[in-house]
């Protein structure tokens, strides 16, 4: 650094971005770490609680788990700004849908016109979403659409920067055929775990089970969260 | 992308890799994968052991580039045998540690190798030390490095206990490697293992259809209206060949 400082002495010996903080000129995002479980008639979501812009945390009780329709939810991470909008896109497509069918939508429904926008637009767009809900069809069902568009079920589903932390955790510890409390207590040590790990996660866990009775949320306060050995 | 089809022929040869040690009352168990591996599309070995025993009670794991990896272990093995017979008794694992972190630190513009130290000495017993990529040195209960470390962390911290016999540590060890090797591309092959006591030293070696088996949800498809989970229990290889047989069994249904 100094050799090259030596090179050009009539530049400013400023530097402008210093005026500003870091975070100044940062994009706002979730980095993030999101989850969801299927168990044997609903789903369980998870998520944290934290929005970056760089260094600041811009918002420490984000909630990323969106309402798209009223048995169908998403867990948002990437780029906040992208993925408000799709999101806001979705449940507009999905209502109207909806009002069309006269009946309630499906997951799958929902989940391909994420897949659809996220494809289409995927050059401009920096969006990582799991599409989860309950309807009469086929019960309980998790979809991932990770960036670039792909579009796939899968019993259970991590995504987000902590994520990676935890496939470990959940590879050894997911059960087919758990009940909707033991998912619940599997999704919040997953979130739990990756958001000590991950300086992109933290603040409170947010929960969510969707069933046929309705959707049921809750909140694990930092405090409360199940704590585990730190190296 | 003119580059694309020599992509691996022209990267340099790295141990993409999972490497972990961790300490019990009266040792430590040491282990790592196997696999080194070239632009992340070629596998340039199998069955390397990255775990190498730098003294009679004293290994070192090696994760980052081989070249840079292997250079700092084979100087630290000469500098650490010069040393032990200059104090005429058995080296420290925190010599040892200060010894890599030396060359690390020096040369850290031009290196890129990351280590972890792991031993038993006399004065203080067993050891677990990090050796980071700059030269940082950490002493810590248990530590896990390389590209297949990252999803293996929530793991270690939900399953370790401070206070496991030898045997314990032993599975969990071999089970994090197993775990990070199914994720990760880079790492995979066999688990070389070495647990170290103050009697000595003793090398294991599990092989690839022996590793711990976490079962797996591969597909959850519809045919024709009828709902098919494929749960698998396996290795990866024999998996995806029941899986890809079960389909074509569905569809003449």
């Amino acid at each position: 650094m100094a050799a090259s400082m030596m090179l050009n002495p009539a530049h400013n010996i400023y530097n402008p971005h210093d005026l500003a903080a870091d975070w100044f000129g940062q994009e706002v995002s979730t980095g993030t770490t999101i989850m969801a479980v299927e168990y044997d008639g609903g789903v369980v979501i998870g998520a944290d609680s934290r929005t970056t812009t760089g260094a600041y945390i811009a918002n420490r009780v984000t909630d990323k788990l969106t309402y798209i329709h009223e048995r169908i939810y998403c867990c948002r991470s990437g780029s906040a700004a992208d993925t408000q909008a799709i999101a806001d896109a979705v449940t507009y497509q999905l209502g109207f849908h909806s009002i069309e069918l006269d009946e309630a939508p499906l997951v799958q429904t929902a989940a391909n016109l994420f897949k659809e926008m996220c494809y289409r637009y995927r050059e401009e767009l920096m969006a990582g979403i799991i599409v989860a809900g309950w309807d009469k069809r086929r019960g309980g069902q998790v979809y991932t659409v990770p960036m670039g568009g792909m579009l796939v079920r899968q019993p259970v589903s991590v995504g987000g920067s902590g994520s990676s932390y935890i496939y470990g955790y959940m590879d050894s510890n997911y059960k087919s055929g758990m009940s909707k409390e033991e998912c619940l207590r599997f999704t919040g040590e997953a979130l739990s775990l990756a958001m000590e790990r991950d300086g992109s996660s933290g603040g409170v866990a947010r929960l969510a089970a969707i069933s046929e009775e309705g959707v049921e949320r809750r909140v694990i306060l930092g405090n409360q969260l199940p704590k585990f050995f730190s190296a | 992308m003119s580059s694309h089809n020599n992509g691996w022929r022209s990267a340099a040869v790295s141990t993409g890799t999972t490497i972990i040690a961790v300490r019990y009352d009266g040792g430590v168990v040491i282990g790592s994968d196997s696999r080194a591996s070239m632009g992340g599309e070629y596998v340039s070995s199998r069955v390397i052991n990255k775990v190498v025993q730098v003294h009679d009670k004293i290994f070192c794991c090696m994760s980052g580039s081989l070249a840079d990896a292997q250079a700092v272990t084979n100087a630290a093995i000469h500098k650490l045998n010069f040393h032990s017979m200059q104090m005429g008794e058995p080296p420290l694992v925190q010599s040892a540690a200060s010894i890599m972190r030396e060359f690390c630190y020096k040369h850290r513009d031009e290196l890129s190798a990351g280590f972890i130290v792991a031993g038993w000495d006399r004065k203080r017993g067993p050891q677990v030390f990090e050796v980071s990529l700059g030269g940082m040195v950490v002493e810590q209960e248990f530590t896990i490095g390389g590209s297949g470390s990252t999803y293996i962390y929530g793991y270690m911290d939900a399953k370790f206990k401070p206070g496991m016999t030898r045997e314990q540590c032993l599975t969990f060890t071999t089970n994090a490697i197993t775990l990070a090797m199914d994720r990760d591309n880079v790492s995979g092959g066999v688990v070389h293992l070495a647990v170290v006591t103050e009697s000595g030293a003793e090398r294991q070696l599990i092989p690839g259809n022996k590793l711990p088996v976490f079962s797996r949800v591969l597909l959850v498809n519809e045919y024709l209206g009828i709902q098919v989970r494929v749960v698998v229990r396996g290795n990866a290889f024999e998996s995806f060949w029941r899986a890809q047989s079960t389909r074509r069994v569905v569809r003449r249904v």
